[in-house]
């Protein structure tokens, strides 16, 4: 399905025809716009799970848009002014208060950032549902494991831009992680700050990151991510490979093209998804506390430690597994433990199709072992979610051990558990349901 | 709507939610423009002496229904022109000196002082409402909701004096200028206008979420129909 074998437009003789031959001779624009769109054949049976990739590029192009508008205004500096409130968190309110709409596009922003994170939460969740990381989907399965780190890279240093105490505090606590590393740890930790504490170098080397490298990468990752996925195909809930039943124009029997047949039911997606996103950003942009810390209302106050520093609600299932880790292991301290084991939590997810043996792909044809494990998979990760946003406490630590070692056991006791299941007969073709 | 939507997205968050000070709910709301009004002319007279907010433009105290001239004269003490932001009057290095730190900027206090206890304002109408005297604490005040607090009781003259009880019951020893209903009521108008000014557009935000709203709930009419139409011959 790849570009390159598509005719190239021949002109009907028109000013616009020519102009377009004109183009079609030097530019790929037909091949590649009938390669990923309009004869780009998509399984006809995508259920709802198959509206989030979509809507991750949607998230994606608000992110951005928001972003530039709020950089215009957005000043990364953390000396004080001369009102005694540190610049970057005096310029976060004057785009609230005095920049025309800045506070509709600071909220789009700020909202945006929890709605990718769900977003991409349920496209991951499809992928574990439908087998779609399994053969000949790994590359596509990769780059998108490699897309959700960046995305979590992005997020943190994203975060410490409004200079609150949460953004202030919480960087503090995650950099300082990294000096438990052996060796290198303490030094790194400084790299990584510019500093000895996080400060005015933080502030703008994080705002370097935030607004330029990491959405670079993030970028290239999302082509190369639909690029690989547009070599194989999608998959769908049947697991069913569409292209191994062609028709005599070697067009899959089961396949529609993409453009129009699913741009126009995407539309659909993303106008619900924009009807929730706007009941959150006009009418809850706090998100209950979850979505903008309360506590982030304060300027950051090197002097004033919060009693309880909670990492943002998406990162809180890592943050817990981070804290289950109490025990020293061949002379390195726990707290290294904790952010091998949190590193390692959201790394793992790149070994699944290596660790998947069974021989179907969707859950519909896998028996009740994979069902079982799958939900208490989920199980677990919202619970180490809550846990994370919670202080310390004796039944927490113990619950999310639990937990952690099951979200372990998940990935790596795999190659056996599923094998081992009842499996139903995969049909040839999908089914429409 | 607020209160529900957000109450409804984070139901088994919130279940979870741990206990502390009991705070009393704030009585008052943002939509009233005479509590508003009386607000800022309390937060003008015994706020903004020591403490900023310094995010807030008084041109932007128009919004409330008063004219640029009704700003001037009764709310401007220290500052020239009406574009000019609400600054403290006093310097932020002396009140470290005088008060042990500087008090913060008042701005947002009422997005700040939320807790998973209740809102802002809540926090905001209990503590303003609990000072108590205490011989033990520099000032000779404490607080209920902000335990040794460093900050005197300035509104003492309006509520008069309470002293904590045997039965941690706070009774009030010597009656203000205000009888307790109407300090209720100034400290409401006061908390509102905290509340107004932590976010001025709050309500058109709403206004707008609805007209947004109603816009994509029609365009999902419209596109559910075409997707239909596409559709149709896909079995």
């Amino acid at each position: 399905m790849a570009a390159g074998n598509f005719e190239k437009y021949k002109s009907d003789g028109s000013l616009g025809g020519n102009l377009l031959e004109w183009v079609d001779a030097r530019f790929p624009a037909t091949s590649m716009w009938k390669g990923h769109l309009s004869e780009y054949y998509a399984p006809k049976n995508f259920n709802f799970w198959y509206f989030f990739g979509s809507l991750a590029l949607l998230v994606l192009v608000i992110q951005i848009v928001t972003g530039i508008f709020l950089v215009m205004h957005y000043k990364p500096d953390a000396a004080l002014n001369a009102n005694g409130v540190p610049v970057a968190f005096a310029s976060v309110e004057y785009i609230m208060r005095d920049v025309p709409g800045g506070w509709l596009i600071r909220y789009m922003h700020s909202t945006g950032a929890s709605a990718f994170f769900i977003v991409v939460y349920l496209h991951i969740f499809r992928g574990l549902l439908y087998g779609s990381y399994r053969k000949p989907r790994e590359l596509t399965w990769l780059f998108g494991v490699g897309i959700f780190l960046c995305l979590m890279g992005e997020a943190f240093f994203g975060y410490l831009l409004p200079w609150g105490q949460m953004s202030f505090w919480g960087a503090q606590v995650i950099v300082n992680l990294f000096s438990a590393i052996p060796l290198v740890g303490q030094d790194l930790s400084i790299i990584i700050r510019g500093d000895f504490v996080v400060g005015d170098a933080t502030l703008n080397r994080f705002f370097a990151f935030h607004v330029i490298a990491f959405p670079l990468v993030l970028l290239g990752l999302v082509a190369a991510h639909v690029l690989a996925l547009h070599e194989t195909g999608s998959n769908n809930p049947d697991g069913v490979e569409i292209k191994a039943n062609k028709d005599e124009n070697g067009i899959p029997r089961d396949g529609i093209p993409f453009h129009p047949y699913y741009t126009v039911k995407d539309i659909v997606g993303v106008v619900v998804f924009l009807i929730v996103f706007s009941a959150v950003m006009f009418f809850a942009p706090e998100g209950g506390g979850y979505f903008l810390e309360y506590n982030n209302f304060f300027p950051a106050d090197p002097l004033k430690t919060p009693p309880h520093i909670a990492p943002v609600w998406y990162f809180t299932p890592y943050y817990s597994v981070l804290r289950a880790m109490v025990w020293n292991f061949f002379g390195l301290e726990a707290k290294f433990w904790g952010v091998v084991g949190m590193g390692a939590s959201v790394v793992i997810f790149a070994f699944l199709p290596w660790l998947d043996r069974s021989p179907v792909k969707s859950i519909r044809y896998r028996g009740p072992i994979y069902k079982t494990m799958l939900t208490i998979f989920v199980i677990c990760f919202f619970i180490l979610g809550y846990l994370g946003t919670q202080p310390p406490s004796f039944w927490g630590e113990k619950i999310s051990q639990v937990c952690t070692l099951f979200y372990f056991g998940f990935f790596l006791a795999m190659p056996w558990w599923s094998r081992m299941d009842k499996f139903k007969a995969v049909p040839d073709r999908v089914t429409m349901k | 709507m607020k209160k529900f939507l957000t109450a409804l997205l984070f139901a088994p968050l919130m279940a979870f939610a741990s206990g502390g000070v009991h705070l009393d709910t704030w009585p008052g709301s943002v939509s009233d423009k005479a509590g508003l009004q009386n607000g800022a002319k309390l937060f003008v007279n015994y706020c903004l002496n020591c403490h900023g907010a310094s995010y807030m433009r008084y041109k932007n105290l128009t919004e409330l229904g008063l004219s640029e001239q009704q700003v001037k004269d009764n709310l401007m003490f220290t500052a020239d022109k009406i574009g000019e932001l609400m600054r403290v009057a006093a310097r932020t290095d002396e009140q470290k000196a005088w008060f042990g730190a500087a008090p913060p900027d008042l701005t947002v206090i009422a997005r700040a002082r939320a807790s998973e206890m209740g809102s802002g304002a809540d926090w905001l109408y209990t503590y303003l409402r609990t000072f108590y005297k205490d011989d033990k604490r520099p000032t000779g005040w404490n607080n209920v909701a902000f335990d040794n607090v460093g900050m005197p009781h300035i509104l003492w003259e309006l509520q008069g004096t309470q002293v904590m009880g045997e039965d941690h019951k706070l009774k009030l020893e010597v009656p203000g200028k205000l009888s307790p209903a109407d300090y209720d009521k100034a400290v409401s108008d006061l908390v509102g206008f905290l509340v107004w000014m932590a976010e001025p557009q709050q309500e058109f935000r709403k206004t707008l979420g609805y007209g947004v709203i109603a816009f994509l709930a029609l365009l999902f009419v419209v596109a559910y129909a075409l997707k239909k139409e596409y559709w149709k011959d896909i079995h």
